[in-house]
C-alpha cells in the first residue's frame, strides 16, 4: 500500500478513515477522443508498465483487440462507427477503463475490508491481497469495469497507474500517447484544459462538445472530451448518467444496518419473553390418568374456558 | 425416564439426521453469508476457513443445505398445509404467546407457527438458491447481465434475513416448548407433551398404537 495515511475510503469499513492528507491536490487523466487515432500505445504502455501479458485473441473483423476488458488488459480501445443523421460516417474511438469514481460504486459493493482503498487524490485502487473474488465490485460498478481474473480469482482493473503516480511520474499511457489526446495532471488545470478544448471544437463546428464528467458518481478522474456530449452512448455505449445502481445502493445501503439489527432484536425479543412468560410445558399427569382417553375435548372454544390467570397453572 | 408404552415416536432417525445436518450446514452458511453481507460480521468468514476459502465454500455448502431441506419438504409438506383449527389457533395466538395452552383448540403434528416457519423456509431457499447460482463466481456470474445480478444481490440478502429471522424463531420456540428438542435429538415424546401440544395428531397416533396392537 502506498502511503496508507492517502487512503480516504476504504471498503466494507465502518469508521472514518485518515483525515490528515485532505488536502492533498485531486489528479485527473484526460482523454481527449476528438485526438484519439486508436494506434493502442497506450494498450501496450499498459500492458509493459503494469507486465501484463493477455492471452492472445482472436481477429472477430473490426480494430478492437482485445474485443473486451480482461484482468490482463485494463485498457481498449473501442472503436465504433456511427452514421449520422446527415449520411456521414463517424468512427469513434475511445480508451475504455477505469473512470476511478469520487463515489466508487466498488467499493461501495466490496464487502472485504480493505480490498479497495482510494487515496486522497482521487485515485481508486484495488488491494488484491485483500481481495476475495467474490465479484460484488462487478456488480457496484457503473461502467462494467473490474474483471475476476480466472487464474487466480482476483479482480482486476486500471490502477490510474498509482505506483507511478506516487512517484511523480504521469501514468503510463499518458506518457507514451503520439497524439497528446491523454493528458494527466491535477483535476482542475484537466478541467481547464477540457473547457478549452471544448471551446475549440464548437468553434470547428461541433455544437454538442463537452466535458464528460459525470455527476452521477460524484465526478470521475478520468473524464473525456466527447464532440458530442450530448449522446454519450455513441461511443461504443458509454453511460449517459452513471450512477450507483438503486439495488446496489439498497443492499449495500439501508439495508444492512436495519437487517442487522433486526435480527438482534429477534433474539434479544425471545430473552425477553423467556423471562417474562416461562417456557411452555405440558402439566404433569397424575396417576389416575387414563392414558388411553385424550385429555381434550375438541368442541371446546376460548369462550367457554375458564380464565386461569397467566403462567402457572399446575 | 419414561416407559416406552408413554413415549410416542415423532421423528425417525432419519429425520433427525437430516434435521441435524442441515443445522450445521445452515449454521456455517449463515455465518460466512453475514461475513459477505455486513463488515461488523466479517470476522465470521473464518468460520469457513478464512474470507477467501468462505468465498469459495459458501455456495457449495448451500448446495448441500438445499438438497437437505428438499429432501425434508417432500416428505413433510402435507403435514404443513393449513389445517382443522389452524385458524381459531391463530387468532388466539395472544393465548399461545401467554402460555395459555389449555384455552387452545387442539391441533395436528404442526401448529400454525411451525407451518409458517415451513413456508417462510421454503420460499427463502428458493429464492436464495437461484438467486445465488446467478451471484456464483467464478462459475455461473458470467452469463448473466450485470442488472440481474445486482437485483440477484438483494434478493439473496433479503431472502437470507428471512431465513435467519425464521430460524431465531425457530431456535426460541425449541428452547420454549420443554420437550421439543429431545423430540429432535432422541425421536420420541410422552403422551401428555403430545396431548397437550398436538392433540389431534396425538389421538392419530394412539389411535394407530392400539391398532398395531391389537393381533
Amino acid at each position: 500500500m502506498i502511503n496508507s495515511q492517502n487512503i480516504i475510503a476504504r471498503s466494507a469499513t465502518t469508521t472514518p478513515p485518515p483525515q490528515a492528507r485532505s488536502h492533498v491536490e485531486e489528479v485527473a487523466k484526460l482523454i481527449d477522443v476528438s485526438k484519439c487515432i486508436g494506434c493502442k500505445a497506450c494498450q501496450v504502455a499498459c500492458m509493459e508498465w503494469n507486465d501484463l501479458r493477455d492471452e492472445v485473441g482472436e481477429c472477430h473483423g473490426t480494430y478492437d483487440n482485445p474485443t473486451d476488458l480482461t484482468a490482463e488488459s485494463w485498457t481498449v480501445m473501442r472503436f465504433s462507427e456511427h452514421e449520422t443523421a446527415d449520411g456521414n460516417l463517424e468512427w469513434l474511438i475511445r480508451k475504455d477503463g477505469c473512470m476511478h469514481c469520487a463515489e466508487p460504486g466498488c467499493l461501495a459493493a466490496c464487502p472485504a475490508p480493505g480490498a479497495i482503498v482510494q487515496y486522497a487524490n482521487g485515485i481508486v485502487d484495488f488491494d488484491s491481497n485483500h481481495c476475495i473474488g467474490c465479484g460484488y465490485c462487478i456488480t457496484g460498478c457503473p461502467f462494467d469495469i473490474p474483471r475476476i481474473s480466472p487464474k487466480d480469482s482476483k479482480s482486476y482493473k486500471c490502477t490510474l497507474c498509482s505506483d507511478r503516480v506516487n512517484a511523480g511520474m504521469e501514468p503510463a499511457c499518458v506518457k507514451t500517447c503520439p497524439t497528446n489526446c491523454i493528458e494527466f495532471g491535477t483535476k482542475a488545470d484537466m478541467l481547464d484544459r477540457a473547457a478549452k478544448r471544448v471551446g475549440d471544437l464548437k468553434a470547428l463546428g461541433f455544437r454538442d462538445a463537452g466535458i464528460y464528467d459525470p455527476a452521477g458518481v460524484g465526478g470521475t478522474h478520468v473524464m473525456y472530451v466527447l464532440h458530442h456530449a450530448n449522446d454519450p452512448n455513441r461511443y461504443s455505449g458509454l453511460p449517459k448518467d452513471p450512477r450507483i445502481s438503486p439495488l446496489v445502493g439498497a443492499w449495500k445501503g439501508v439495508t444492512k444496518p436495519i437487517m442487522a439489527a433486526i435480527i438482534g432484536i429477534t433474539a434479544f425479543a425471545g430473552v425477553i419473553h423467556y423471562v417474562t412468560k416461562g417456557p411452555k410445558e405440558e402439566p404433569e399427569e397424575g396417576p389416575d390418568d387414563d392414558p388411553t382417553t385424550l385429555g381434550y375435548d375438541a368442541t371446546r372454544r376460548r369462550d367457554d374456558a375458564d380464565d386461569r390467570p397467566h403462567g402457572g397453572d399446575r | 425416564m419414561k416407559r416406552s408404552q408413554d413415549r410416542l415416536v415423532r421423528y425417525s432417525p432419519l429425520d433427525r439426521a437430516n434435521h441435524w445436518t442441515m443445522v450445521i450446514a445452515f449454521v456455517l452458511l449463515a455465518l460466512s453469508g453475514l461475513a459477505f453481507f455486513h463488515p461488523a460480521f466479517f470476522f465470521l468468514s473464518h468460520s469457513l476457513g478464512g474470507p477467501v476459502w468462505a468465498r469459495i465454500l459458501h455456495p457449495f455448502l448451500g448446495l448441500v443445505l438445499v438438497l437437505l431441506f428438499v429432501a425434508m419438504a417432500v416428505r413433510h409438506v402435507s403435514r404443513n398445509l393449513l389445517g382443522e383449527n389452524d385458524v381459531q389457533w391463530m387468532r388466539q395466538i395472544g393465548d399461545v404467546l401467554d402460555n395459555r395452552d389449555d384455552k387452545l383448540p387442539p391441533i395436528g403434528k404442526y401448529n400454525p407457527g411451525q407451518k409458517l416457519v415451513f413456508w417462510a423456509l421454503v420460499v427463502s431457499i428458493a429464492a436464495l438458491l437461484v438467486s445465488g447460482v446467478i451471484m456464483w463466481r467464478p462459475w455461473f456470474a458470467g452469463y448473466f447481465p450485470i442488472p440481474l445480478i445486482r437485483l440477484a444481490s438483494l434478493v439473496h440478502a433479503l431472502a437470507a434475513f428471512v431465513a435467519i429471522v425464521t430460524i431465531v424463531v425457530h431456535v426460541y420456540a425449541a428452547l420454549w416448548v420443554k420437550g421439543s428438542i429431545r423430540s429432535m435429538t432422541q425421536g420420541w415424546v410422552t403422551r401428555a407433551w403430545a396431548r397437550h401440544h398436538h392433540g389431534l395428531w396425538a389421538r392419530e397416533q394412539e389411535e394407530k398404537q392400539r391398532r398395531e396392537q391389537q393381533p
